[in-house]
């Protein structure tokens, strides 16, 4: 909670001094002119909220930092940000308003796949290149001009169990039989319909197969047909709180699973319940090696620590949900200064054929839906704190599966 | 085919979350059917009745029944107050919705601008308790909820049924111009009614607040199945708003034991619509 919002006067205008004199600084470096405008939408209201704030601060602090290092072609850059409150109708209103009323010289895309694929057919109406980092249904994504900055590679309801199956089977004692739960939210249902397909491909038993509606709040149920089954092993292809609910529905039965995978869960009130130690989720960035080895990325980590905590973030570490937003503005900057134009089409055509170094590693977009080779990986809690534990190049010296 | 024992503990999970789709439709329901409002506010202070437990738990270590000396009266006051404003306004009953609805977004954003989006959870230590009865398993929290529902719904019942105000309400609300030639002050017993309503708001967001974890947009998801759970029970009936949440909260946590999750949603509105073409009596 913002308690102290009566700052006293002096507070006021030494503040307003310093941001001068900061943005004083910043223009010094050399970024003069009229801004380039970026417009994009973010669901700063609405059931995608969290999410979105943390996309919002990661823009911020990358903008701030792009203007103090000179802004995109000698110019100023300002992020021209709307919110679509978690609607696609109003996500493609919103956009169709940034291109045609405020005339922005490039998009940035929205979060979530609904408001992408709302914002992809605006972009594409105007032939705009669109940048989004959380598609994650990338056959969807047919548009040429789109481009994704998160590593899922093309078909990562495939790629992504086969993963941690592979990563379970490293354990000493690998699940024979498994209960599959998944949201009906469109990724994490395209994503669990491969695990189950994996799954059976491996010979593995598949106990229990339930869908749930997205906002589902009554977990009773749910968690007496986990438990009547009582699998190795619960994939469950939860957004946000879901695998929470249904862990304190499970806790209320007085049963826990041998061991559990949760897809994309809130990573605040996943990482601090003591029921989820050694649970799996997925990832494609932690705050550890060699993800903070990568270049320039343990100074963001330290000033995004500091204003997600101030913003009251109640995880105010980078992860994937941070690093997707910052790979966008990567690789927007890259494509700018690349082809010394903000023409969508040049910069979409020097994308095709370019790699760009970004938070989430080397991207390339020359594959299908534009594409590179995925950069996933599976983490696991383990005494209160997220450890990537799958695929081997991509741990932590010593981290390791910690499995029954 | 599902175990007998599976079957008893979704039916006891159904009846638990029933009891808290009750809790929640009290106030609604009085304030629709006495008052002639439809009140979507009453979902926004909910869940500000939430937050606020939770503040007072997390920040200041109150304990959320303390917390309930705070929250019932000043929400009692908020009711009131916004009352007022209804009637100083002459907000209709269809302009109530709209009213309200932009009073829910408001205090939506007044959450936002003060815990943030970001999800909330009051860990009160025994958030996770139940007891068992032979096999079966009891969560303790939601039976707590249960039971307030259970004895404000029979409380506020008799209340309506053998006291003079309540008569008085009653009356007001079935003919009020022939209540005001009998002396009775309409206006005055529906601060009081409105009030009550927002304090029972306040009394379910404290379960709300023990029992989930708390984002602002989450008001919203309670709407459908809380306004079906009102007009089955019976616009200003308090126990048929708990009976019906109760049959609502069983009925869908038996569909998702016995078909599928993801047709428990369609359950409250199937009842809902099936009810509404037969037309029951009592309806």
């Amino acid at each position: 909670m913002q308690n102290d919002w009566r700052m006293p006067r002096r507070t006021v205008l030494g503040g307003l001094v310093g941001a001068l004199g900061l943005g004083l600084a910043g223009r010094t470096a050399g970024a003069a002119g009229a801004p380039i405008r970026v417009g994009g939408t973010l669901s700063l209201t609405g059931p995608l909220a969290q999410t979105a704030h943390v996309c919002k601060i990661v823009s911020e602090i990358y903008v701030e930092d792009l203007n103090k290092r000179g802004g995109l072609l000698g110019r100023p850059v300002e992020y021209v940000l709307l919110d679509d409150q978690s609607k696609p109708d109003v996500t493609r209103s919103l956009y169709e308003k940034l291109i045609t009323v405020d005339k922005v010289d490039l998009i940035m895309g929205p979060y979530g796949t609904s408001s992408i694929l709302a914002a992809m057919g605006v972009a594409q109406r105007y032939s705009k290149l669109i940048i989004q980092s959380s598609m994650g249904i990338p056959k969807l994504a047919t548009y040429e001009l789109q481009f994704p900055a998160t590593p899922f590679g093309p078909q990562p309801d495939k790629d992504f169990p086969k993963m941690v199956f592979d990563a379970l089977d490293t354990t000493p004692h690998p699940p024979k039989t498994v209960s599959i739960l998944t949201s009906k939210f469109p990724s994490a249902q395209v994503w669990t319909q491969g695990a189950k397909a994996e799954a059976e491909r491996r010979g593995l038993k598949v106990s229990l197969y339930l869908e749930y509606e997205f906002g589902n709040r009554d977990f009773g149920a749910i968690a007496a047909r986990v438990k009547d089954a009582n699998a190795d092993f619960l994939w469950v292809g939860v957004l946000g709180l879901e695998g929470i609910q249904l862990m304190e529905a499970m806790k209320k039965l007085d049963y826990t699973p041998p061991r559990q995978f949760n897809l994309f869960p809130a990573p605040g009130p996943f990482v601090n319940s003591p029921d989820m130690n050694h649970a799996l989720a997925f990832t494609v960035f932690e705050e550890q090696p060699p993800f903070t080895s990568r270049p320039g990325i343990a100074k963001f980590v330290e000033v995004y620590n500091d204003r997600a905590a101030k913003a009251g973030i109640t995880y105010p570490h980078v992860d994937n949900q941070a690093s997707g937003p910052y790979s966008s503005w990567q690789i927007l900057e890259a494509a700018v200064t690349a082809t010394n134009s903000l023409d969508d089409k040049v910069m979409g055509a020097w994308l095709k054929h370019n790699a760009v170094e970004t938070i989430d590693g080397k991207l390339t977009f020359d594959g299908p839906f534009n594409h590179g080779p995925q950069h996933m990986a599976v983490k696991q809690i383990q005494d209160g704190k997220f450890v990537v534990v799958w695929p081997k190049e991509l741990t932590a010296p010593g981290a390791k599966l910690i499995g029954p | 085919m599902p175990s007998l024992t599976l079957l008893a503990q979704s039916l006891i999970a159904g009846l638990m979350i029933g009891g808290l789709y009750g809790l929640l439709a009290l106030g609604l329901s009085l304030s629709w059917g006495l008052l002639r409002l439809v009140n979507l506010a009453h979902f926004a202070l909910a869940f500000l009745g939430a937050y606020l437990t939770y503040q007072l738990g997390t920040v200041l270590h109150i304990p959320p029944l303390a917390a309930l000396l705070v929250i019932v009266p000043g929400f009692f006051v908020f009711g009131v107050a916004l009352h007022w404003l209804f009637m100083r306004f002459q907000v209709t009953e269809l302009a109530s919705l709209l009213v309200t609805f932009g009073i829910t977004v408001i205090i939506e954003s007044m959450i936002q601008y003060f815990w943030t989006a970001d999800f909330r959870r009051y860990d009160s230590g025994y958030g996770n308790a139940s007891f068992h009865v032979g096999p079966l398993f009891v969560p303790t929290l939601e039976l707590g909820a249960c039971l307030t529902a259970a004895a404000l719904a029979f409380a506020t019942w008799s209340w309506l049924r053998w006291t003079y105000v309540g008569k008085a309400l009653r009356a007001s609300a079935e003919d009020p111009g022939m209540a005001a030639a009998f002396g009775i002050d309409h206006r005055r017993l529906s601060f009081l009614l409105s009030g009550m309503c927002a304090a029972y708001a306040g009394i379910a967001g404290t379960f709300i607040a023990l029992i989930s974890t708390l984002a602002p947009a989450e008001i919203w998801s309670w709407i459908g199945v809380i306004f079906a759970v009102v007009i089955i029970g019976r616009l200003g009936n308090p126990v048929g708003a708990l009976i019906a949440g109760l049959a609502i909260g069983a009925s869908e946590s038996l569909t998702m034991a016995v078909v599928a999750p993801a047709w428990a949603p369609v359950v409250s509105f199937s009842v809902l619509i099936a009810l509404l073409l037969w037309q029951p009596r009592w309806l």
